[in-house]
């Protein structure tokens, strides 16, 4: 049987403290458990020490210029609470866990979060989470609506006097 | 003599540029959105008003979606340090008309108060000249700190009949509960007012939401 494949994303931000929790021993005996033998860690302006596995392979990388493919090989997406990683995975119908950054004082990434999780499209919770939040079944989130691309431009055409 | 008089003519012009700036807040702010009932035929000249990060994403991802034929010519206004935006905003606009405007940043990260509040006034008054002549039909904005600065530009040429602009502020996806600060301050200032959850319409008497956008 093919292992599943694992993206940790922090975007272009700082955010070690999610790329330790999810290499560290807890979190990676449950990954295994749960059947991921690879995880790709896209790491941004942090900085982080290689952890070896032996049933997982782990591999970092600063900066993807092709996210959605990286989203698309994948089979669940841990990212930080930016609102556009967040969109870019959605959009993939990928199955997202969201790890708020808790030094950060940014509380409307975590009101997009929460809203976001409301309606069934990703869990999230905090690094000292992340542990029960692999245990929830991700085959239970709803799939992100397509956007109809038409309404943003029939609202300005409506302003303008367009239509 | 002479040079009390001219000196009387500018005190009056600028009394009632000041009575119709409050004219105009007073009308935006109470009137619910009025959309124009003439059909527009010429192209609407648009400023985007691009900020960092995930605004400039989400922006453009909208701009994407409009008519480039309605609306043209396009001029993007963003910081001069803000590199990043730029190359997005090129990879989308390719080869059509469109023109890029850099003025300088008003705030760097880590830029003490009393200095952001010098660099911000330069920036703004730099961007008197520029909003002067584009003087556009339509000023589009989602909320970085720096969209501020430009609608009160805006907003006063509007007052001093230099051009007849409608601003319009959609606020970002990531609000889905409460106004970011320049969405406050744009209640007062622009003509209308997009937001991107229900749960925000509530907040304000003013907002329109339309469905989901992106």
């Amino acid at each position: 049987m093919n292992g599943k494949r694992l993206f940790v994303t922090v975007g272009t931000t700082k955010f070690d403290k999610l790329l330790k929790t999810v290499t560290n021993e807890e979190i990676l005996g449950i990954l295994h458990k749960l059947g991921y033998n690879q995880i790709q860690l896209q790491v941004g302006n942090g900085s982080y020490v290689e952890v070896k596995h032996e049933s997982i392979e782990l591999s970092y990388n600063t900066y993807f210029e092709d996210f959605d493919n990286e989203i698309e090989k994948s089979d669940l997406v841990i990212s930080h609470a930016g609102a556009g990683s967040c969109l870019q995975v959605l959009k993939k119908k990928k199955p997202l866990i969201v790890v708020i950054n808790d030094d950060l004082m940014d509380n409307h990434q975590l009101e997009l979060a929460q809203e976001l999780e409301r309606q069934g499209y990703l869990y999230y919770g905090t690094c000292s989470t992340l542990n029960k939040l692999l245990l929830q079944d991700i085959t239970k989130l709803a799939e992100y609506p397509t956007s109809n691309k038409t309404l943003f431009a029939k609202y300005i055409n409506k302003c303008m006097g367009f239509s | 003599m002479e040079d009390s008089l001219w000196l009387e003519l500018m005190i009056l012009c600028l009394s009632l540029i000041c009575l119709r700036f409050f004219y105009l807040v007073h009308k935006v702010t109470t009137s619910s959105a009025t959309f124009p009932s003439a059909k527009r035929r010429l192209p609407a000249k648009t400023v985007i008003c691009i900020g960092s990060g995930g605004h400039t994403t989400e922006m453009l991802e909208l701009v994407k979606q409009l008519d480039t034929e309605r609306y043209t010519p396009r001029h993007y206004i963003l910081a001069n340090s803000d590199t990043t935006s730029l190359g997005k905003v090129q990879s989308l606009e390719t080869s059509r008309d469109h023109r890029i405007v850099a003025i300088p940043r008003s705030r760097s990260v880590g830029q003490s108060y009393f200095t952001s509040v010098v660099t911000t006034a330069y920036s703004t008054l730099y961007s008197v000249p520029i909003l002067a002549r584009i003087r556009p039909d339509l000023l589009l904005c989602n909320g970085p700190g720096t969209c501020v600065p430009l609608c009160v530009v805006a907003f006063v040429l509007k007052a001093a009949f230099v051009c007849d602009t409608k601003i319009v502020f959609v606020e970002s996806f990531c609000r889905t509960k409460t106004f970011s600060l320049s969405g406050r301050i744009l209640f007062y200032l622009a003509d209308h007012i997009l937001v991107q959850w229900p749960l925000l319409k509530s907040r304000c008497r003013r907002a329109d939401y339309v469905g989901q956008l992106l």
